[in-house]
């Protein structure tokens, strides 16, 4: 049940959008494809869609073979990131394209048009235009429209990705409340490493067309198993071989073992956090990332000399293998 | 620096010196003194010598039986030539947009050249080809059928060249939504593409209509001066040549206006296509 990909393969003429690309997603779940942009997880989404054709490799979706199935026949709903909304059909006509030329009943289209109004807050929407809409709406009705098929899976592609970082944040806990609800297999698109963090159950971290670490939000935070998951699913500080997290740097204002001397550079208030920017002897940059209420107390200030040591700090063996190294005594 | 920068924030732009009433009412004279000088002093003229021998003589030139199936002749003709405009017109613009080929740029630029014929030219070479001497064979000359002909060519670039950049702007992701619905290319096609490409496509057919309504030139020589073949504009230019300008007057009044209605449906059309932009 689920997806499998299954060796995956795809040229863009020269362009390798994706090497050899197996992943799983169990039934039910909800998993993101995260990478920064030409990763090819777009492509990859596509693909499994049907929207693009792999060069090798087979696509499975809930155990039929549907590589050669097109999209029309593969059960899939699908959401664009810019909505791709019928502009010429009302709100109530779009979400019940699918069921219409179906050629459902009129009855049984009317009532599950409402239902799905509801399922995505539209109700009183029914008859507006899709150029009526917010964008949030827009890419809600979109929502609507891919669930009114029943599709085995849902693929969504940068779904919040045209939107406000406000709306995007409120659309982002309502996706995963909504998954909770209708359940069914999910795969969506992100270059956000928070929005996938904020709403996966998996995430697959991909780069330059391949797969670089496929796990849990938690897993790939604390057990990276490359420079580039380390990099891309949070900040870090590389200093040497090591690869700091900005909170793992700790602040002390007498020196210590392990501990650097450094200036205080600057320190940028973002609500409740800090963050201290640090310049080293040999004229180095780090930063280090405290609650705000840590730096007042120690009365933090530009200019101020002072010591940082990692907590702990991770290193990459050009074997490919990584350790986490303990350094604070503490 | 100050002081500088503060009188230049307080100098306002020329323009905004203008009351906003002033300036719309300045857009508006000059809109409607152009139009009038070019189009509607004329028209009134017109309509005044059409008239200037009382509605009687107005009445009896538009229904001698010439006037009637000039008039007849024309709009059968333009609905025809309208018709398969939209569909052909249509076809060559996907063609252009959707599909790439060896020569595109070239058949694009083809596209403009009845443009720029002088239409007698058209007319001459039409006869040529599809004339009595024609070299493959057909003969349309001095029928209703080489009237079809001249218009279509005269016509061709209008719904073409408006609903080309209308399908170049077209959001093809609204297609592959379509298709991960369950729809084929034809439904797609039909529920998706074409209602939004129907209002380019109603505007180049109102101009072709238009065009059609008061073509002369490639008609001069294709018709032969039969009465079966004798457009409305053929016969005010006989009327005015024999000194029938009331006639001819009449006539072309009569066509100016089934013109404006024809246009002012086309008109409602659009304006019921695009009920969604508003």
């Amino acid at each position: 049940m689920g997806i499998s990909v299954k060796g995956a393969s795809k040229k863009f003429g020269d362009f390798v959008a994706l090497e050899d690309i197996s992943i799983e997603v169990p039934d039910g779940s909800l998993t993101a494809l995260l990478g920064p942009s030409g990763s090819g997880k777009s492509t990859l989404l596509r693909v499994i869609a049907g929207l693009e054709q792999p060069d090798a490799g087979r696509i499975v979706i809930s155990d039929r073979d549907t590589t050669d199935v097109p999209v029309q026949d593969r059960g899939v709903g699908f959401v664009f990131q810019h909505y791709a909304a019928f502009k010429h059909m009302t709100v109530k006509n779009n979400i019940a394209f699918g069921l219409s030329i179906r050629k459902r009943p009129r009855k049984e289209i009317d009532t599950r048009v409402r239902e799905l109004l509801q399922l995505v807050h539209l109700d009183g929407f029914a008859d507006r235009y899709p150029s009526q809409l917010s964008g949030g709406q827009r890419q809600r009705m979109a929502l609507a429209r891919a669930l009114a098929v029943e599709p085995e899976v849902l693929l969504l592609d940068e779904p919040f990705g045209a939107l406000d970082a406000n709306v995007r944040k409120e659309l982002r806990v309502w996706l995963r409340r909504l998954h909770e609800e209708v359940h069914v297999t999910t795969i969506f698109v992100t270059h956000d490493q928070e929005e996938a963090m904020d709403v996966a159950e998996q995430i697959v971290v991909m780069n330059e067309g391949r797969i670089e670490q496929t796990g849990a939000p938690r897993d790939l935070y604390d057990h990276p198993s490359t420079e580039f998951v380390m990099g891309f699913v949070g900040p870090v500080n590389r200093r040497g071989a090591l690869f700091i997290r900005p909170h793992d740097l700790e602040i002390l204002q007498v020196p210590a073992v392990e501990a650097e001397e450094a200036m205080i550079e600057r320190i940028v208030h973002l609500g409740f956090e800090a963050r201290v920017e640090l310049l080293l002897a040999d004229g180095e940059q780090l930063w280090a990332q405290m609650t705000l209420a840590e730096a007042e107390l120690m009365e933090l200030a530009a200019g101020q000399i002072v010591y940082a040591r990692p907590r702990h700090a991770k290193v990459f063996e050009p074997s490919g293998a990584s350790r986490t190294e303990e350094l604070a005594a503490a | 620096m100050t002081s500088v920068a503060g009188t230049r924030a307080a100098a306002p732009p020329r323009l905004a010196r203008w009351p906003r009433l002033g300036r719309a009412a300045l857009g508006r004279g000059l809109v409607t003194a152009y139009l009038s000088l070019i189009v509607l002093i004329p028209i009134a003229a017109l309509v005044a010598k059409s008239t200037g021998g009382g509605l009687d003589a107005f009445w009896t030139s538009l229904t001698s039986p010439l006037a009637v199936s000039a008039l007849k002749l024309i709009l059968v003709v333009s609905v025809i030539v309208v018709v398969i405009n939209v569909i052909t017109g249509t076809a060559i613009a996907w063609v252009l947009v959707r599909d790439s080929f060896p020569g595109k740029r070239i058949l694009n630029s083809v596209i403009d050249l009845p443009f720029a014929l002088p239409t007698v030219v058209a007319g001459i070479t039409l006869l040529a080809l599809y004339g009595t001497a024609s070299p493959v064979g057909i003969d349309v000359a001095f029928t209703r059928a080489a009237v079809v002909l001249a218009l279509l060519f005269v016509t061709l670039p209008f719904v073409v060249r408006s609903v080309q950049p209308v399908l170049l702007e077209l959001d093809r992701e609204m297609e592959e939504a379509a298709a991960s619905l369950g729809a084929g290319p034809l439904t797609t096609f039909r529920r998706v593409i074409l209602p939004n490409l129907t209002p380019a496509i109603l505007a180049g057919a109102a101009l072709a209509f238009a065009r059609a309504m008061g073509e002369f030139g490639s008609l001069v020589l294709l018709s032969g001066n039969l009465p079966k073949t004798q457009v409305p504009s053929l016969l005010i230019f006989a009327q005015i040549e024999s000194g029938n300008t009331t006639g001819a007057a009449a006539l072309s009044v009569t066509l100016l206006l089934i013109a404006l209605v024809v246009l002012l449906l086309i008109g409602r059309l659009t304006h019921w296509s695009l009920r969604h932009a508003r």
